[in-house]
């Protein structure tokens, strides 16, 4: 649905993004994770067709950004970050005048209006200047003008800063919502709010893609081992040396607790499924078995692993 | 065209529901008003509109570069001055620019907009001589021509306006930009008398100032409707252009 190939945006001497690449497939919700100033709302605003790359493609719908550059916009319904609205316009004439744009008739625009104020939870609103509404209700607007077209693809960027929490969670479950009916790309630099909402997540920094995939699946391809934690009452060099043994596990760091109870960290191959295997060794020795866990590591762990640059300048 | 005339009546709707029509519109009404009241206090005291069209008043307070096509130049840049450089400072833009719109009916629309402004601002002076009308019987030709020329001069000040404003994010920058062109256009005869033969007649030429002042005095010239309207029209597409180049930046 969105086809994105070898962007590279300069302003000036300052490459906002260089090479970047990803596809989205139809229905697909993909997020578009980044820190600050990574290039998230320069990649976006060069798919909605505001601002043209220094090179590389955009395919919209099949239609190239630049060159069917109308008819790949009528496919976007677009949220830009800073919610920009006309102040001195009722909700009702705002979405008309979107309507307008967007060359719809005089009755779907009547008739997509109310869809999308009703869905929206507009109503009580509709005839209330936009200068007038707080941010959570004009972010609310921001969607409804987005979807009003019923577009194929949704560009929604960083759609849940500045509101408050309760709507954070309602406007979540919103784009989930949205999926089930359009194409979504997402920005945000909220890691739990990727693996919330989306299926795939772009990782972006300083302007160059680090990965992509899954949510779930970034976690295990990026650590390259999986880790147990380990809590055992027991003498620790034996507890230490058998564990070593143990089929799959590559390394044991021990860690007092209290006592002769100590933390037991194992570095094992990923997916050798050694947890079974653990537990019945410690039962079968006699010892204490206190705890026993697999680690998984955080979006936060694997966002720091990657964006932040290892001193050593080890791969990451 | 949809399109057009939808952003022209979202343009129009600003400008009567926010004070800046109306204060433009006061303020046209008190200087014309001013040029007409020249003419009375002057040495013929003589009600006519010559004051107000030509700036010709026989010895009024108003010297004879100001008239009415001068006062709309002031304030067109004013009218102006908001219609791209707010949408760029608000990021409306964005939405406007990502809409499949093209930029020429982006640029139509606004200019649209500011012209029925300017239109409504010229009728409501046509009482100087509905006036006239009641009370004498004034030559009508050169009052008509006159508003031809204030028409023609108008549309060219409001895309000169429209042009300065597609330049910055700030609407004072993009008004004084935009007065700052129009005065050169205004004034440039004066720099004729510095040149004979051919350079002389281009100046003078180019200066809308005596253009207008024929109109005032009934002479309608097709070169010089041709040169106004083709002036405006560059104007506009320079808007076009510096749209699609903030683009790019």
């Amino acid at each position: 649905m969105i086809e994105v190939e070898h962007l590279t945006k300069y302003f000036g001497d300052f490459i906002a993004i260089e090479d970047v690449s990803f596809d989205v497939q139809p229905g697909e919700i993909v997020g578009f994770l980044g820190p600050n100033a990574a290039g998230k709302t320069t990649t976006m605003r060069i798919i909605t067709g505001f601002m043209p790359p220094s090179e590389g493609t955009v395919r919209v719908a099949g239609y190239d950004i630049l060159r069917n550059s109308l008819e790949a916009r009528r496919e976007i319904g677009y949220l830009p970050e800073t919610v920009p609205l006309y102040t001195d316009m009722t909700v009702r004439q705002y979405l008309g005048f979107m309507g307008s744009l967007r060359g719809m008739s005089d009755a779907a625009k009547k008739q997509r209006t109310g869809y999308v104020i009703e869905r929206m939870r507009l109503e009580d609103y509709a005839d209330t200047f936009i200068g007038r509404l707080s941010k959570g209700f004009r972010q609310r607007v921001g969607i409804a003008q987005a979807i009003l077209h019923d577009p194929k693809v949704l560009v929604l960027d960083e759609p849940t800063i500045g509101i408050d929490p309760v709507q954070v969670v309602e406007t979540r479950e919103l784009i989930k919502s949205l999926g089930r009916e359009h194409t979504v790309v997402l920005s945000t630099h909220i890691l739990p709010e990727v693996s919330m909402i989306c299926e795939r997540v772009v990782v972006i920094n300083e302007g160059r893609i680090v990965a992509v995939d899954k949510p779930e699946n970034l976690s295990v391809r990026l650590r390259g081992s999986e880790q147990v934690k380990l809590e055992v009452r027991g003498p620790e060099r034996d507890v230490a040396n058998r564990l070593r043994q143990v089929e799959g596990v590559r390394q044991v760091n021990r860690q007092r607790v209290d006592g002769n109870i100590y933390e037991y960290t194992l570095e094992c191959d990923p997916g050798s499924g050694v947890r079974d295997g653990l537990a019945s060794l410690i039962v079968n020795q006699g010892w204490g078995l206190l705890g026993l866990q697999s680690v998984t590591m955080s979006l936060e762990d694997i966002f720091l692993k990657l964006t932040v640059r290892d001193e050593e300048g080890a791969p990451r | 065209m949809t399109i057009i005339l939808a952003i022209a009546r979202r343009e129009l709707s600003t400008y009567f529901s926010s004070p800046i029509a109306y204060v433009i519109m006061s303020a046209f009404l008190v200087f014309t008003g001013l040029l007409f009241i020249d003419s009375l206090s002057g040495a013929f005291r003589e009600a006519s509109l010559r004051g107000f069209l030509a700036g010709e008043t026989f010895g009024g307070l108003l010297g004879e570069s100001i008239n009415a096509a001068f006062v709309l130049l002031l304030l067109g840049p004013v009218l102006t001055m908001r219609l791209l450089a707010e949408e760029s400072k608000l990021g409306t833009l964005e939405l406007l620019l990502t809409a499949p719109v093209r930029d020429t009916e982006v640029v139509l629309g606004k200019f649209l907009s500011a012209l029925v402004t300017m239109a409504i601002l010229l009728v409501l002076t046509l009482y100087y001589p509905i006036l006239l009308w009641a009370f004498a019987s004034p030559d009508t030709g050169p009052i008509l021509s006159g508003y031809l020329g204030l028409a023609l001069l108008g549309a060219f000040f409001l895309s000169v306006g429209l042009f300065a404003s597609s330049l910055s994010n700030s609407q004072i920058v993009s008004a004084v930009v935009g007065l700052v062109i129009l005065l050169m256009f205004w004034f440039i005869d004066e720099a004729a008398d510095f040149f004979s033969g051919l350079p002389e007649d281009i100046l003078e030429f180019v200066s809308p100032r005596a253009h207008f002042t024929d109109f005032a005095r009934g002479i309608i010239a097709t070169e010089t409707i041709i040169y106004l309207l083709a002036l405006t029209a560059i104007f506009v597409f320079l808007t076009i252009r510096s749209l699609e180049t903030r683009r790019w930046r």
